[in-house]
């Protein structure tokens, strides 16, 4: 019963804890990226809030030039264009295929990346294919071990980059690892791959409250720009935020709505033991109010009894969850895992609740009883 | 002072009516001894608890101390109980998990009295039961002569003006018999009226007014 108390208990704050968990986890991710960021992929996207197209079937390329002139919008503080794509990177016999990244010096700020070693790529004209790369962590110690690097050439598809930068060990963004990753100046990339569209424009607003005018901006610079066609997609990623935390939200009530089920079960075990425990003590129910106990006494009595069972179950549930938590804690140190106090006190106070909802009936039967039958019942 | 009139109780037993008191009068008044006797099933015991406020007459009238019982909500009753009457039972019932001290304090527990306060009186009540080297024992640790006296303590905690025992000496050998009957006298001496339901007629004798119940109904009330 104890045990039924307590698991009930435990599930609930480690569900939520989980789930709320998770909701940090792509909070925090895309607050990484920044709040008051733009994001505009070519290709117009009708549906809100819907995965956008991974590689829009667009009318029209969304070109450097396109992402050149949002410059010049007053709400954008800065922009960095994106091209992607895979190459395979080779210094002298070691290859690996990685994700190339081609970008501007704004990346770096926008993208909250930070080098570790050397510098960044250099900020000036985005149209000049310089051949410089900046290589992930764990690149660059797959294709030199621990040598020095800056400096040095690696060939990627068939043209030689010089190694300027080394990225952070700054784990993952976004689920992609950046030390997986190189990252050339965008034109170098758009020759690399043979391409005049970007892939993404990174749009930096001036501040949260420009980021309005910002998009207007953006998507009036386009519109010009592609003939009167408004054939971009720009997301907020505040607003992108703002769905995940709410489904996320929603999802984590659900679970724990389902957990708060089990503490139900655990209330009618309560009864059961309560009722056992009343008529157990049918005769000193019985001596109580000879002496003078009135129902209201007896009645307090029990009910304080199995508020007490369940508080003492709802005690050992947190334990539970606290152990439990520092378990998944251990296995997954990623994961920001952390029973929110809402539910910690929300499970401990339906834990009472149902103590004393399910303690009302075995407690009323021994208030209820005649102190004559009950005294001489052995 | 204790006035009953007309006093019925009616069990129904299946389709039965039984009447285990029919036509009760009876006044005591403060400081007597009663006896009651009677073969089972005169209506002794329900007498008892009729008294007792444990059990409500069907119908009549009960005034204890001039107030009328017999329409009283049961938190009522129960506090009446609390104050004003003290009880002994055949099997003692006390609480095995409390000790000595703890089971005569109960019944100010449950008045909600001050702990200090409680623990005061208890050791009055011990002394003069002569019984403070076994406060701390448990019922169980107790010989059967003890346990009464502890459960008469427990009834006078409360300095009631009534005392009903229901057969003390019913489960305690000739000897601690004898010794609870003293103590019930002693008390009654010092004022506590007194009223002792039992089957043996030498200690129902010893009371200066004896009581003989037959089929419900008071057959004999003698007074010496």
């Amino acid at each position: 019963m104890l045990l039924a108390m307590s698991i009930g208990v435990a599930s609930v704050v480690l569900l939520t804890a989980l789930g709320d968990g998770a909701r940090r986890y792509v909070v925090d991710e895309f607050a990484q990226l920044g709040t008051d960021l733009l994001i505009m992929m070519p290709g117009r996207n009708e549906t809100t809030g819907g995965a956008p197209p991974m590689f829009g079937e667009t009318p029209r390329d969304l070109t450097l030039q396109d992402a050149l002139a949002l410059q010049r919008h007053p709400s954008i503080q800065s922009i960095a264009p994106i091209s992607v794509g895979t190459a395979p990177v080779s210094s002298g016999a070691r290859e690996r295929e990685v994700t190339i990244i081609g970008s501007t010096d704004q990346f770096f700020p926008i993208r909250r990346v930070l080098v570790g070693s050397g510098s960044p790529l250099p900020p000036g004209e985005a149209e000049r294919a310089n051949n410089l790369v900046v290589l992930g962590h764990k690149l660059r110690r797959e294709l030199f071990g621990s040598e020095r690097v800056l400096g040095r050439w690696v060939r990627i598809n068939d043209r030689r980059f010089r190694v300027i930068g080394v990225l952070g060990n700054t784990g993952q963004s976004l689920g992609q690892d950046l030390g997986d990753m190189a990252i050339i100046p965008v034109a170098s990339a758009q020759q690399l791959f043979d391409t005049p569209s970007l892939f993404r424009v990174l749009i930096q607003a001036r501040s949260k409250e420009d980021l309005k005018s910002a998009e207007k901006g953006a998507r009036e610079i386009i519109r010009k720009r592609h003939d009167g066609e408004d054939d971009v997609t720009i997301i907020a990623q505040d607003a992108l935020l703002e769905t995940f935390d709410g489904i996320l939200r929603a999802l984590t009530y659900t679970v724990a709505g389902i957990a708060a089920i089990s503490l139900a079960v655990a209330g009618i075990l309560i009864m059961n033991v309560m009722l056992v425990a009343v008529s157990q003590r049918v005769p000193e129910i019985g001596l109580l109010k000879a002496l003078g106990a009135s129902e209201t006494q007896v009645l307090r009595v029990f009910l304080v009894e199995s508020v007490l069972l369940a508080g003492s179950g709802a005690f050992l549930g947190l334990l539970l969850a606290g152990i439990g938590l520092w378990v998944m804690g251990q296995m997954f140190p990623d994961f920001p895992l952390g029973a929110p106090l809402w539910s910690l006190m929300a499970a401990v106070a339906v834990a009472l609740l149902i103590g004393l909802i399910f303690g009302v009936l075995p407690a009323r039967r021994a208030a209820r009883l005649d102190p004559v039958q009950a005294l001489n019942r052995r | 002072m204790i006035e009953l009139q007309e006093i019925e109780r009616d069990f129904q037993v299946g389709d039965e009516t039984v009447h285990a008191l029919s036509q009760v009068d009876l006044q005591i008044p403060d400081g007597d001894y009663i006896s009651v006797m009677g073969p089972s099933g005169s209506g002794k015991s329900t007498l008892l608890n009729v008294l007792g406020l444990l059990d409500r007459p069907s119908s009549g009238s009960y005034l204890l101390d001039g107030i009328e019982t017999t329409e009283q909500r049961e938190e009522q009753r129960a506090a009446l109980r609390r104050e004003r009457i003290g009880f002994v039972f055949q099997a003692f019932h006390l609480v095995p998990r409390l000790s000595a001290a703890d089971n005569i304090g109960l019944p100010m527990m449950l008045a909600g009295i001050a702990p200090k306060q409680r623990e005061r009186r208890v050791q009055q009540v011990l002394q003069s039961l002569d019984l403070q080297d076994r406060a701390q024992h448990r019922p169980d640790q107790l010989s059967g002569g003890q346990r009464q006296r502890v459960a008469i303590g427990r009834a006078i905690i409360m300095q009631p003006g009534l005392l009903l025992a229901d057969e003390p000496t019913g489960n305690l050998d000739e000897h601690s018999g004898l010794e609870v009957i003293n103590l019930l006298e002693k008390l009654n001496a010092e004022g506590i009226t007194l009223m002792v339901v039992t089957h043996d007629p030498d200690i129902g004798g010893r009371a200066k007014r004896r009581i003989r119940m037959h089929d419900g109904r008071i057959q004999v009330d003698a007074r010496t």
